[in-house]
């Protein structure tokens, strides 16, 4: 049963793929609908046999690899952690499944792209349900390809093409880090998988390794090393240019991948890594300054986007800077609670903007939609609680979590933390301004799109509305359903999934702070939320001119270029590497100087060699006697001067001369044969 | 015995051994004049090793001067038939290049 839930996916996705032909478009989707459905209601009962009842369960299949000391399995471990992600991914992926059959209905390739978000969430159960680093990186690589395919998906548009590449390389750049940190796992512990890992990580405390030349600690080089794994695939600061620029795939992509599923793994790599961590503070510090700042920033760059995926992409890009700072306070449970609720409402988000674009033929402009809220008012209706829930309103889904994160931020009584509940405080206060900025745009304002457009807007049909349904009333609730089982005070509910050394646990703290700052990101989030609608709707002007004074511009333009992260990349780092790559290692070394000394070169000087030599022979017999006369005397000569030199200079030196000459000598010649 | 130093002997001889040396190589043109720097040469060569066999009071040096007398001979005689050969194919005896100039590009 436990294997059912990962395998069906697979399943359902070479059914899709491989004969899509024969089952055609509503064949490929009632299949692979179906296959997730199964695998959701598997994993609920896994869920309840696994972590309700507290029994975990270990499947070991077979060896995969058996050298020496290298022994990995393809095992299948479910623990809390594991069965709780299970329940995640399948359930949102089972309604992304149910929303793209209409989303995507007039899409002729409608198997294919079934086969696709299947085989992406199989990759992403494999990833989550691995008992050992390598098994895990057989998903974490297999979710970047996925999401390379589906980004790609309409693989005629050129930006598509674009932003899938960047999502690969940018994502792969953490997998290399990701590498690295496994390959020092295995070269001293001697084992990849979970259970020996952890059990050996206390002897390792002290352990220095020789790391290119630098003597380090062993735990903090793997710890930054699977952090920056982490911060690829989840898209934190430094490596999350991709997230915004992938929303050029389908909208029910944006929602699985972009929200729900693929970035969370990072955050689930740190949570299942929290064995390694808990014994490098100093690695935990920079994992926490890392999710603060990207957190604020995207935040801030939220505020002022236009393109209504890109909103939710930011802020997507933002609460994952609250679960990561929440893990690098130690606070492994609660950052998975605030991943396990944000999954919901991020996916009913990214449904309903789906939802919104669909019935604006395609527009994804804010700035050109307005005035849906009576056209539209399902919708309207879902993504004023997916934005609620966002911005932590009391008692939706957000704020049970996020402002437990900005709790023990600030119960955590050091800097850091208190660096990360002000930076956390403040990107609440954006969060709410842009998810008002963004209700009030497309739904309250007045009409602003064409005509047309507007008059043919209208709530989508049933499928659509089913998952978006589905999606609110757990948006609403689970926050509330879940809080006293995952984090609440002295539940043993991730039992040995995650480990907190003792001296991190704060949690007993966070409760006990003071009552100011434990209702101030929720009174920042209600200001945010309310100054926006009183902004839109009553004092437009005051906004533009705001907007458009000098001090404003600037500050606008700052904002709305995501801070120059993408220009500082591509003229820093991408040009340089296109211009390195070009006249450098292809012009010059490749096509120079490996050309001259390698075949090019070398032919070119044997052949002039070869004509010189061939001159000498002229015919007239007295050219060769006096051929004769000089090789006799000089060889004579050279045994004279040999007799005087020969004591420092080695014969070999002579040789070398000799086939100096010849390269010196012949070789411009022979650049004029060659162009004949 | 010999009343010259054998080193004025052996000046001497090496003088025409190197005269027929530039014989052989400054000549440009005729073909006997070569032949006879080779006689030349073969005549130092000879009046050297009859020095020699005087002056260290061995036979054998002379015994290798009449070898290379008759092989001077021999060689004269062959030469000149060449010459005749030659002189009967070209009717001139100057020294053209012997290989012909083929236009051939590598």
């Amino acid at each position: 049963m436990y294997l059912l839930i990962i395998f069906l996916s697979i399943i359902g996705s070479c059914l899709a793929g491989l004969f899509g032909r024969y089952l055609g478009s509503s064949g490929a989707a009632v299949v692979t609908t179906s296959c997730l459905i199964f695998s959701f209601l598997l994993s609920i009962f896994g869920f309840y046999e696994v972590a309700l009842l507290g029994s975990p369960v270990y499947i070991k299949l077979f060896t995969w690899i058996s050298s020496e000391t290298l022994n990995v399995d393809w095992g299948f471990m479910f623990d809390t952690l594991t069965i709780s992600m299970c329940v995640i991914i399948t359930f949102i992926s089972s309604l992304v499944h149910l929303y793209s059959i209409e989303y995507m209905s007039h899409d002729p390739h409608l198997p294919r792209f079934m086969s696709y978000l299947s085989l992406f969430t199989f990759f992403m159960l494999i990833l989550v349900t691995a008992d050992n680093f390598v098994q895990m990186f057989v998903g974490w690589e297999g979710v970047g390809l996925a999401s390379y395919l589906l980004i790609n998906f309409w693989f005629t548009r050129i930006q598509a093409n674009k932003a899938a590449i960047k999502a690969m390389v940018m994502n792969r750049i953490g997998d290399f880090c990701l590498l690295i940190g496994m390959l020092l796992i295995f070269m001293n512990y001697k084992a990849v998988d979970y259970a020996s890992v952890a059990v050996l990580t206390p002897l390792f405390q002290e352990t220095t390794i020789n790391f290119i030349n630098v003597k380090v600690n062993l735990l903090s080089v793997v710890g930054i090393f699977l952090f920056l794994g982490a911060v690829g695939k989840s898209a934190q600061l430094g490596l999350h240019t991709w997230l915004p620029d992938a929303m050029e795939g389908p909208t029910p992509v944006s929602a699985l991948i972009h929200a729900a599923t693929m970035v969370t793994a990072g955050v689930f790599l740190l949570a299942r890594s929290s064995f390694i961590y808990e014994f490098i503070p100093n690695i935990l510090e920079i994992i926490t300054v890392f999710g603060a700042l990207t957190a604020f920033f995207a935040a801030t760059t939220g505020l002022v986007q236009n393109d209504m995926k890109r909103v939710i992409a930011y802020s997507t890009c933002s609460q994952l800077g609250y679960m990561v700072f929440a893990c690098g306070l130690s606070n492994y449970t609660v950052g998975f609670f605030h991943l396990s609720n944000h999954a919901f409402f991020k996916a009913l988000l990214f449904l309903s903007a789906g939802s919104v674009i669909h019935s604006v033929n395609d527009e994804q402009d804010m700035r050109k939609m307005g005035g849906l809220k009576n056209l539209a008012p399902f919708t309207y209706s879902m993504v004023v609680i997916g934005s609620l829930a966002l911005i932590g309103f009391p008692f939706l889904t957000g704020f049970y979590s996020k402002d437990l994160i900005l709790e023990v931020a600030y119960g955590k009584y050091s800097s850091l933390g208190y660096l990360s509940y002000i930076l956390g405080s403040l990107g609440a206060f954006c969060t709410a301004f842009y998810s008002m900025r963004l209700t009030y745009l497309t739904f309250l304002s007045k009409p602003m799109g064409h005509r047309k457009v507007i008059c043919y807007a209208h709530d989508s049909g049933t499928y659509i509305c089913v998952a978006l349904g589905c999606l609110a009333i757990p948006s609403i609730f689970i926050g509330y359903l879940t809080k006293d089982m995952m984090v609440g005070v002295g539940s043993s509910f991730f039992g040995t999934a995650v480990f907190v050394n003792l001296n991190n646990f704060n949690i007993f703290d966070a409760e006990f702070i003071n009552t100011f700052y434990k209702t101030l990101p929720v009174n920042l989030s209600l200001l945010g939320f309310f100054l926006a609608l009183l902004l839109y709707v009553f004092y437009n002007n005051l906004l533009f001119k705001i907007k458009t004074s000098l001090l404003g511009k600037k500050v606008y333009n700052f904002l709305n270029r995501k801070w120059f992260f993408d220009k500082i990349y591509n003229e820093l780092f991408s040009q340089f590497f296109f211009k390195f790559s070009f006249s450098i290692s292809y012009k010059f070394i490749d096509r120079g100087i490996f050309e001259v000394l390698g075949p090019t070169g070398l032919s070119s000087i044997v052949l002039g060699a070869g004509a010189a030599l061939h001159k000498l022979q002229s015919g007239y017999i007295y050219h060769y006697n006096l051929v004769i006369l000089i090789g006799i005397t000089s060889l004579l000569g050279i045994r004279q001067i040999y007799n005087f030199v020969g004591f420092f200079v080695d014969y070999r030196l002579l040789m070398l001369m000799v086939v100096l000459y010849i390269f010196l000598f012949n070789y411009p010649e022979h650049i004029e044969n060659n162009n004949d | 015995m010999l009343s010259i130093s054998i080193n004025f002997i052996f000046k001497l001889t090496c003088i025409i051994f190197f005269i027929g040396l530039m014989g052989i190589i400054l000549n440009r043109k005729n073909i006997l004049v070569i032949i006879m720097s080779i006689e030349l040469l073969l005549l130092a060569v000879n009046l050297n090793f009859a020095a020699f066999s005087i002056y260290l009071d061995d036979i054998v040096g002379q015994i290798f001067v009449l070898f290379i007398l008759t092989v001077a001979a021999a060689e004269s005689a062959i030469g000149l038939a060449i010459i005749t050969v030659l002189y009967r194919l070209k009717n001139s005896i100057e020294l053209d290049p012997i290989k012909k100039k083929i236009n051939n590009k590598l």
